[in-house]
């Protein structure tokens, strides 16, 4: 059996799965130390008495504690950013575009030393270990115990970022190191810019890793746990523990995940509607499909793994508004529904209300919206439908109707039928899909380089390139039988003359909950 | 003459997307270099045509290279200064203004940096009206200049000076050059006259950059119609209104080639638009039938942000108005077409303007 949890901005959902079965859900609201939450969560889950504790294999987190922690520039460790590419590169220096705030939090510390590669493979500049001691000195002294390395070309070759790790870690014994080939993609500031933020969230990724464990042992799991992360796959929590900042953005991910889980539809859209907000995402092979352009987190661009989605002010606690023209959202009454929406005894006129009043949902008291104008209830549906319906429509691939599945406490707003629906799902559980799409994430792994197609064919290439992507798949826990490439991408790159491409490569596996030692490195 | 400052960049980047026609490189890196000198050097003094004595001396600055390479190796920020000194050492004078060589994309910001550095005026134009994705493809080459003597720097200290028979030959050496430097370079090039400047050059296109990123943030600000504010402006047509359905890449002779095909919404339904580019968009087809090519300018812009799409970024599922707008007139000529037109890029037709093929009906 499993857990799966997903710590949101508002509720903490838990579920018990046993196989394919989803034996028990509970929703606690998210405390503000996150783990008395968790407690709780995993409380209420063992107390049904469904499970002892000893039963539960593994237990899947979903987390928005590093993303906030970013975005509120709270509890970042101080951390030295050292970039590699002298005499390249100098005229826009690491955090170049962080709002002051963020750097300030951080303490701006930067390191422009010699190294980097061409675009080719050739050196820009010889590493300097006299150059790299010096900045180690100095760190020491400033008494900086987390550092970012980034490397020009990394991820096209490696060798650099980790020459200089392996010195600065001998230099400053105990010092925590991130190297930005591992983290993101081609494209500099933003590849560096994550690596910063994984760099400054390391010692509070210890703290949360602690606390989770604390939180299970407390409850009486001794299972492995493991954290989700924004492309659907999860990773060990001592993984985590290196790598924090692939946590940021799994929540709508598993709430996609799990859509495709509990409706069984692979490759459809997924709608999530939530108090305020809706949030609509493809499915592709039961994966997100990812964004192709920068994401800001904390107002700094990256290039992360993050989930396509298009988030609109639609939900359950949209207000309602007839002032010459309908208007519906965005403003919201959020978490005070259950006091301000007509239906519950309040004020305000919500899409809740709406809803109620059509026939849509039968909660809270039918008869406090009774007096409703007919005539406003079938035009803010018909608004509502059509809303959702572009929004879909927006994110779909193809002209023709896909399946699009509903999840989220906010379903209640949509009828049995969408335009451009094949079919609509509801599924059972819908209310936590999110914590379901924790429980079943699968291991991945993936290559994204440029190669050169002049010395070898294409085919050859990409092989190569898939065998990679799954050998990374089982070190990171997959079992290797169930390994299989999920994503394909070709980028030819302009104006370079040697027929160079980039090539992505995504493969994912089932987690081998059997080999422990495997999955989680311990 | 005005000052302008690092904000009014980030509205410069969004407009120098817009007539990029889906190339020209990545504004973000030109507007962040373009910040940092400006931040450490002062405003920067942005003159008119009209105001460049005519014995001026003025050279065009920009980065040449892979786009996907400059938003990696990132430059040193002293090269193109460097290039400069060559070139006024090789000319025996100083130089008095710099311009930009294309106001599409990355390099309508380029010159910027340099400016704030060498304390020099910026003229407002470039040599295109848009993006084109060769040396030779710009305007004063109709008036016989030459793009030579051309200076190219890397960030290792390591500069070129080069002198060659025509413009296409600068081209073909400054691309190898540039390779070996490590896929981009920064260069000076077109030593021009303030003379030769006003008469071959395509002037304002650096403030009308500015002006279509404020356009279009403060019409969306307004919720307003962008795209329709974009179109005022531009004096252009709305070719297509659709949505991405398919997009091919290829890389070929160091180009990125391919083409999106768009299938058609509302008034489009049921038709389909294929765009092919090169770097930049080269022509549009409207089933089977070109209906826009180069070198008009067709750029695609987001449905509802109106904020511009590069071929980079083109992607399936992307709601998107297609519009063609004029090119500058001194590329309608003879000499024009041969340089930039269609058969240049291997399409067998004749250079039809866009308001012919439109006309006053179109425009909505």
């Amino acid at each position: 059996m499993r857990i799966g949890i997903d710590v949101g901005g508002t509720n903490t959902d838990a579920v018990l799965m046993d196989g394919r079965k989803v034996i028990a859900e509970v929703k606690t609201p998210t405390t503000a130390d996150v783990t008395s939450g968790v407690v709780t969560a995993l409380r209420n889950l063992v107390g049904e008495q469904r499970a002892k504790p000893g039963h539960v294999q593994a237990v899947m987190i979903g987390t928005t504690h590093f993303t906030n922690a970013v975005v509120e520039a709270k509890r970042l460790m101080p951390t030295a950013a050292v970039r590699l590419g002298l005499p390249a590169t100098q005229a826009l220096p690491p955090m170049v575009d962080w709002p002051e705030r963020l750097r300030k939090a951080l303490g701006g510390h930067v390191y422009l030393c010699h190294g980097g590669h061409e675009f080719d493979g050739r050196h820009i500049s010889e590493l300097d270990p006299g150059e790299l001691r010096r900045a180690a000195e100095d760190i020491g002294s400033k008494g900086i115990r987390s550092v970012a390395i980034s490397s020009v070309f990394s991820p096209v070759n490696n060798e650099f970022e980790e020459e200089a790790g392996k010195l600065l870690e001998s230099e400053l014994p105990g010092v925590m190191i991130s190297l930005s080939h591992e983290i993101g993609r081609i494209g500099l500031l933003e590849r560096e810019n994550a690596t910063i933020m994984n760099a400054c969230l390391r010692d509070l990724a210890v703290h949360i890793v602690d606390a989770f464990h604390g939180a299970l042992a407390e409850v009486g799991i001794e299972a492995p746990v493991y954290l989700s992360q924004n492309d659907g796959t999860l990773m060990s929590v001592d993984y985590a523990q290196r790598y924090p900042v692939a946590t940021f953005a799994s929540g709508p991910t598993n709430s996609m995940r799990g859509a495709a889980f509990l409706s069984g539809c692979l490759d459809c859209a997924v709608v999530d509607v939530g108090g305020t907000t809706s949030d609509v995402g493809v499915l592709q092979h039961g994966f997100p499909r990812e964004a192709s352009i920068a994401v800001e987190i904390g107002e700094v661009r990256t290039n992360f793994r993050m989930p396509d989605v298009f988030s609109f002010g639609l939900g359950g606690g949209s207000l309602v508004r007839e002032d010459g023209e309908l208007e519906i959202g965005p403003e919201s009454v959020g978490y005070e529904l259950t006091s301000k929406a007509l239906c519950f005894g309040g004020d305000t006129l919500t899409a809740t209300d709406i809803a109620v009043a059509g026939g849509l949902a039968d909660i809270a008291d039918r008869s406090r919206v009774a007096g409703l104008s007919p005539d406003l209830v079938k035009r803010s549906l018909q608004m509502m439908e059509d809303r959702i319906a572009q929004a879909v429509d927006r994110m779909k691939t193809s002209a023709g109707a896909i399946p699009i599945v509903v999840v989220g406490g906010g379903s209640i707003l949509i009828r049995d039928s969408l335009p451009g629906a094949s079919e609509l799902v509801k599924p059972e559980h819908f209310a936590v899909a999110n914590a379901i799409g924790a429980a079943i994430a699968q291991v991945g792994g993936e290559v994204d380089r440029i190669f050169s197609l002049d010395k070898k064919s294409r085919d050859e290439t990409l092989e190569e390139a898939k065998r990679e992507a799954a050998e990374k798949a089982v070190a990171a826990g997959a079992s290797p039988g169930t390994v299989h490439v999920v994503d394909v991408e070709e980028v030819p790159l302009s104006y370079l003359p040697s027929n160079a491409t980039r090539i992505r490569v995504k493969a994912v596996g089932e987690l081998e909950l059997e080999a422990e030692s495997v999955a989680t490195g311990r | 003459m005005r000052q302008v400052d690092e904000t009014d960049l980030e509205d410069l980047a969004v407009g120098a997307a817009v007539l990029g026609t889906g190339g020209g490189g990545n504004p973000y890196i030109g507007k962040l270099l373009a910040q940092q000198a400006i931040r450490a050097h002062g405003p920067v003094t942005l003159v008119d045509v009209g105001e460049v004595p005519d014995d001026a001396l003025v050279v065009p600055s920009a980065m040449m290279g892979a786009p996907t390479v400059m938003v990696e190796k990132l430059p040193r920020g002293d090269e193109i200064i460097r290039a400069f000194k060559t070139l006024e050492e090789y000319l025996g004078r100083p130089i008095t203004h710099t311009v930009s060589i294309e106001a599409g994309g990355l390099n309508s910001t380029t010159p910027f940096g340099v400016a704030a550095q060498m304390k020099i005026p910026l003229v407002d134009a470039d040599g295109m009206g848009r993006a084109f994705p060769e040396i030779q493809m710009v305007t004063p080459t109709l008036f016989g200049v030459s793009a030579t003597p051309m200076a190219l720097a890397d960030e290792k200290g390591n500069i070129a000076l080069i002198a060659t028979i025509d413009n296409r030959w600068t081209e073909r050496f400054a691309r190898s050059i540039t390779v070996d430097m490590g896929a981009t370079a920064m260069i000076a090039l077109y030593v021009l006259s303030g003379k030769q400047l006003k008469e071959s050059m395509v002037p304002g296109t650096i403030g009308l950059a500015q002006e279509l990123g404020r356009l279009i943030r403060e019409t969306r600000a307004a919720h307003g119609d962008a795209v329709q504010a974009i179109l005022d402006r531009l004096r252009g047509y709305r070719v297509f209104e659709g949505k991405i359905a398919d997009v091919q890449r290829r890389t070929e002779a160091g180009f990125a080639k391919g083409e999106a095909r768009i299938d058609g919404v509302e008034g489009d339904a049921g038709a389909s638009l294929v765009i092919r580019f090169q770097n930049e968009h080269l022509v549009a087809i409207r089933d089977g039938e070109i209906v826009a090519s180069v070198p008009d300018l067709i750029i695609v812009l987001g449905a509802e942000t109106g904020e511009p799409i590069t071929t980079e970024e083109l992607r399936y599922g992307f709601r998107v108005t297609v519009i063609a707008t004029p090119c500058d007139p001194k590329w309608r000529t003879k000499a024009g077409i041969d340089l930039v037109g269609p058969r240049y890029f291997g399409y067998d037709i004749d250079y039809v303007p866009v308001e012919e093929r439109f006309g006053a009906a179109a425009r909505r």
